[in-house]
Formats: structure tokens, C-alpha cells, sequence
């Protein structure tokens, strides 16, 4: 593998720190130019590849491993996801980057997008050559008209640069790369949903099997990855799967983001190797504000399960870790509550939000989170009976596994969570109509 | 529609093989409401026709993405994002700071036609929360009471 690793493996060290790959170039001076990534050392690994001709499942064992898995959420190995896609398929193929994150609490890929484009550029573009991909869309969030104007700067000087385009670099491989804008859809962060947003069509999840591999965009193999997936890639490469892998923790290889958000004194995005306690996260991103107290964490998305401050304060961040304790990383998006919030309006207002961003395909979802959110506005309201707290419970349970994509599972999880380890804060509020917290 | 929303809409065709008009649908209607304010039928028929699509299937893609708006919105569309994580930094304080000051409920037009209040779902920025944006295109973070004053102010 040595003309793959640039350089020595480094041993394992336990002791995690913030340390930032994908948003290596945040601390430099106009981080998201193409000059200030290439004064990183940014573009060497394609140009490498496309020199030396690198074989493509040469570098799909190096993803391997380095133990990346989709950082969108899923988790899924990326080295695997990329063996997929068919190697001898006659015409078009398509890489996707989805960069459309809309669940409450994620903000990684904006930053990205902001800090380090040509890091995903170039992950794109490696991706493009190992998976033989001629087209490919980054799909942003619809909100942040900004940041899709200056990634479609991005391409453009990448383009000017020589890495996109035909015949790249002159090594006959051509890679084109557009950037798509969403237009306010949740659920075009599923996959396939992305996929007919692509086509032009509403964002409605499509049955799998066949997966995008085989059809995907236009009915051609397709692969969708996140946005910090892609941008992983180059340091992979560069540095070796190992080195990569010990940043993090077995089954948890490398970095991830962790977007923090609420109740904390300094919101933002924290690049840690996997394996970090929560507590220094937590230190990291300022402690809970006011000088308040800890009472819950989603650690990953609403779609992750919330978990109590005395179980979260002790957990590791890393795959592992975290279903341990019986939640997950999801898509790091850690939402951190203080002793003063009220569970009932919290669950209420993620409950609205799976109800207004169902796409309607699926009865369950489509009407199950329109339940959901009535009974616990009820709650709210101080019109709800104790008996409510169960039919709460049995409708999202009846949500749950009974649609064609994961946000019937996402919308059910928050419930039945919040019920799991408030359960009597709902009682309370219940009889006494109003919260007592 | 005129020659620069044409070229606009062109300039998205690219992006996709000559007989996949309709993945341009998205950002053709994006172009048109940011010229108009707002997408009437007459809007869909155009695009429906640029575009070789039935206008069910433009309509379809307009109801369907909450950033599009089938009714006026005014000259300014203030969207806040009330989702979680701007909730547990007092979007709700900025909500009915705005509703008072403008005297409108969210979805409704300002007398004089210029400020729209919508309620939005999470954009994907929470770091810098509370939040809003203005016509979908630009966002306002860190949202206190001195904050948005000055915005409405600026904002002619």
C-alpha cells in the first residue's frame, strides 16, 4: 500500500482531543479559497492518483480501513457503500454529496461548505474516480443561499484550476460537478427522496430495493454520501486508513463533527476524535450557560434518542458509546438542555416539526404524526388525560417500522424517549395542566 | 418571462443531460419568485412551458417545498426558524417581539405590503441561533430584541 500512504502510521492514543480534518483549514486566513487548500497540501491526492493511476480498489480498502462510516446518520461503512457501485456499467453514473441537513441541531456540512469546500471538492473527485462516476451533484440545504452561492464559487475555481472537467489533469478521466439547491424539504435528506428532487420532482422517498447503486438518479447507479463523508476522503488518502483510525476509537475510526447546540455557552461545531467524553465536549463547547445545570442531551438529531443528564455525563462519543447508552451519533447534532426546560413544549415542538415535514406518502407518518402532535398539544393545552400518555405511545409504536423510509422511525423516537425517561414530568403536567418543572 | 430570468433558468439547464428539463424545475421556480416575490399560476404556466412539463407537476414541486410561496409575502419575507434549538435560545421571545411590532400574526402582510412573518423549520445553522432570513437568500444570526430592530429598520 505505500504509494497509497503518504506517510507513517502513528500509534493509537487514548486520550481524545479536538482535532480537525475536515475542518482543517477554519483557523487559516480565507479558509474556503482554493489557495489557502492548496497551501494544505489540498489537491495533492488526485493529482497523485491520477499520476500514479492508482487502482480504485486499492484506495476502497484504504477507506476501509480507516473505519469511515456515513457520517449523515446512518453509520454505514463508506468503503463498503463505494463497493456497491457497479465497475462495469456502460453509461452515466452519478456521485452524490448531500449537503441538505435539516434536521434540528445539524449545522456540520454548512461549515464545510463555508470553511473548506475544496476538501469535499476534492473528496468528490476521488470518490468520482473510485467509483468511475462522470456527474456529480452536491445538494444543499435551501436555507443557506450563501453558502450555495460560494460553493458554486468553489466549482468554478476548481474547474479553472484543472480538476473538473474533461480529461483531468490529462489523465483522460473526466468529472463534472454541479451544485443543486433545495428549497426547504427535510426529507430530501433521505436519499432517495434527494434523488427525485434531483429529477425535479417532490422530495418522496422511493422503495428499496433496488437501492441507488443500481438506480439511482435517471434510474443510473448513483452513490449518495454526506458532506463530511466526502470531505474525510483526501486526509484518508493522504495520511493512510490507519492513522485515520486511530484518531478515533475501535468501530468508530477517525473524526467526527459534533454540532452543539442549545443550552451551552458557546454553540458551534467541535471536530473531535471519536471516543471523547461528553464531558469535555461539553467543557469544550462552554459548559451549560447561566451557570445552570445539565437535565438532558439528544445526542445526535431528534431522530436519536434523548438521553438524561446522569447517563449521558459519563458516555463516550463514538458509535459504541453511545448505543450503549441506548441513543446514537446520528448526525452529531448534540442539543443540550438546561434544569429550566420544559420537556412537554420540547417534545411538542419536535413533534411539530416530523408532522409538517412528512411527505405524505406513507399513511402512518402522514397521519401518525399528525396524532402525535394533537395529543401532545393537548398536553400542552392542559386538556390531556393520563390515559393520553399511552395512546401516545401506541401511535408512534404503530409509526415505527411501517413506512418506506426512516422518518416514521425519526418521528417515533423523540415520544417514546421523552415518555421512556420523563415520564413524570408528562404526568405532572398532565394533572396539574401547566408545567411544574 | 424575460430574457435574464431565461438565462438564469439556462444557466441551471446546464447542470443536467438535454432531456432532463425538469431537474431544473426547483431552481426555475426559485429564479421566478425572486424576481415576482411570489409565484402565481401564470408563474407555474411559464415555467410548466420552459420547461416541457405539465403545470400539475410544477404545481406539485411548488406546494410541496416550504420555501415557495403561493401568495404574496409582501417586499420583505422574515422566515424564523422556531425548531429546537432556536427554542431553547428564545426564538419564541423574538416571535412575539416581531408579531407586536409589525402587528401581524405569522403568514400574514403588514398593512403598507411590506413584511410577511413566516414560522420556518430548522435551516440548518443552529450554531447561530436564534435566526431568520429575508427572501430566503439572506440569514440573520445570534437574533436579540436591538438586533432585529435595527433590521426592520434597514430594511426599506
Amino acid at each position: 500500500m505505500n504509494d497509497v500512504i503518504d506517510k507513517n502510521i502513528k500509534l493509537e492514543n487514548n486520550n481524545k482531543q479536538l482535532f480537525n480534518i475536515c475542518l482543517r483549514t477554519s483557523s487559516l486566513k480565507n479558509p474556503g479559497s482554493i489557495k489557502t487548500y492548496q497551501s494544505i497540501g489540498g489537491y495533492e491526492q488526485i493529482k497523485r492518483i491520477l499520476k500514479n493511476k492508482i487502482d480504485p480498489q486499492q484506495l476502497i480498502d484504504e477507506i476501509k480501513i480507516s473505519g469511515l462510516r456515513g457520517r449523515g446518520g446512518a453509520g454505514f461503512p463508506t468503503g463498503v457503500k463505494w463497493s456497491f457501485m457497479p465497475r462495469d456499467y456502460d453509461g452515466t453514473k452519478y456521485i452524490v454529496c448531500n449537503s441538505d441537513e435539516g434536521e434540528p441541531g445539524t449545522f456540520k456540512d454548512r461549515d464545510i461548505i463555508r470553511y473548506n469546500p475544496h476538501q469535499l471538492i476534492e473528496g468528490m473527485i476521488i470518490g468520482a474516480y473510485i467509483m468511475n462516476a462522470q456527474v456529480g451533484f452536491n445538494y444543499i440545504h435551501g436555507e443557506i443561499w450563501e453558502d450555495y452561492v460560494f460553493f458554486e464559487k468553489a466549482i468554478e475555481d476548481a474547474r479553472k484550476a484543472g480538476f473538473l472537467g474533461n480529461n483531468i489533469l490529462g489523465s483522460g478521466f473526466d468529472f463534472e460537478l454541479h451544485a443543486v439547491h433545495g428549497y426547504g424539504a427535510y426529507i430530501c435528506g433521505e436519499e432517495t427522496a434527494l434523488i427525485e428532487s434531483i429529477e425535479g420532482k417532490k422530495g418522496q422517498p422511493r422503495y428499496k430495493p433496488p437501492f441507488p447503486a443500481t438506480y439511482g438518479i435517471y434510474g443510473k447507479p448513483t452513490n449518495v454520501n454526506n458532506t463530511e463523508t466526502y470531505a474525510s476522503i483526501p486526509w484518508i488518502i493522504e495520511h493512510g486508513g490507519q492513522e485515520f483510525m486511530s484518531h478515533g476509537v475501535p468501530n468508530s475510526g477517525g473524526t467526527k463533527i459534533f454540532s452543539v447546540s442549545g443550552h451551552v455557552e458557546k454553540p458551534g461545531n467541535y471536530e473531535i476524535q471519536l471516543g471523547m467524553p461528553f464531558r469535555q465536549l461539553l467543557a469544550e463547547a462552554g459548559g451549560v450557560w447561566k451557570n445552570r445545570q445539565l437535565k438532558a442531551v439528544i445526542p445526535g438529531g431528534p431522530s436519536t434518542p434523548v438521553v438524561p443528564a446522569n447517563i449521558i455525563i459519563d458516555a463516550t462519543l463514538d458509535y459504541d458509546g453511545l448505543a450503549q447508552i441506548g441513543s446514537s451519533v446520528g448526525a452529531g447534532s448534540m442539543i443540550v438542555m438546561d434544569d429550566s426546560t420544559c420537556m412537554v413544549q420540547a417534545l411538542r415542538r419536535l413533534s411539530y416539526f416530523f408532522y409538517e415535514e412528512s411527505c405524505g406518502q406513507c399513511t402512518p407518518c402522514r397521519e401518525g404524526t399528525g396524532w402525535v402532535y394533537r395529543i401532545i398539544d393537548r398536553i400542552f393545552k392542559g386538556q390531556a388525560t393520563l390515559a393520553d400518555l399511552d395512546l401516545l405511545t401506541d401511535v408512534s409504536k404503530k409509526i415505527s417500522g411501517r413506512t418506506i423510509c426512516a422518518l416514521g422511525d425519526a418521528a417515533a423516537t423523540p415520544v417514546l424517549s421523552f415518555i421512556k425517561h420523563f415520564r413524570s414530568e408528562f404526568e405532572n403536567f398532565i394533572k396539574h395542566g401547566k408545567s411544574v418543572n | 418571462m424575460n430574457l435574464k430570468l431565461k438565462k438564469l433558468i439556462d444557466k441551471e439547464l446546464k447542470k443536467y443531460p438535454s432531456d432532463k428539463k425538469q431537474s431544473a424545475v426547483i431552481a426555475a421556480l426559485a429564479i421566478m419568485q425572486n424576481d415576482r416575490g411570489w409565484l402565481s399560476k401564470e408563474d407555474i404556466s411559464e415555467v410548466a412551458l420552459y420547461l416541457d412539463m405539465p403545470e400539475i407537476a410544477v404545481l406539485e414541486v411548488a406546494t410541496f417545498y416550504n420555501m415557495f410561496d403561493l401568495k404574496s409575502v409582501g417586499r420583505y419575507k422574515l422566515s424564523i426558524c422556531t425548531n429546537i434549538s432556536c427554542m431553547l435560545r428564545d426564538a419564541d421571545h423574538i416571535v412575539n417581539h416581531l408579531k407586536e411590532k409589525l402587528q401581524i400574526d405569522f403568514n400574514e402582510v403588514t398593512r403598507d405590503g411590506k413584511f410577511c412573518l413566516k414560522e420556518s423549520e430548522c435551516m440548518g445553522a443552529c450554531g447561530g441561533a436564534p435566526l431568520l432570513t429575508v427572501n430566503n437568500q439572506k440569514m440573520h444570526e445570534n437574533l436579540n430584541i436591538d438586533k432585529v430592530d435595527q433590521l426592520l429598520k434597514e430594511l426599506k
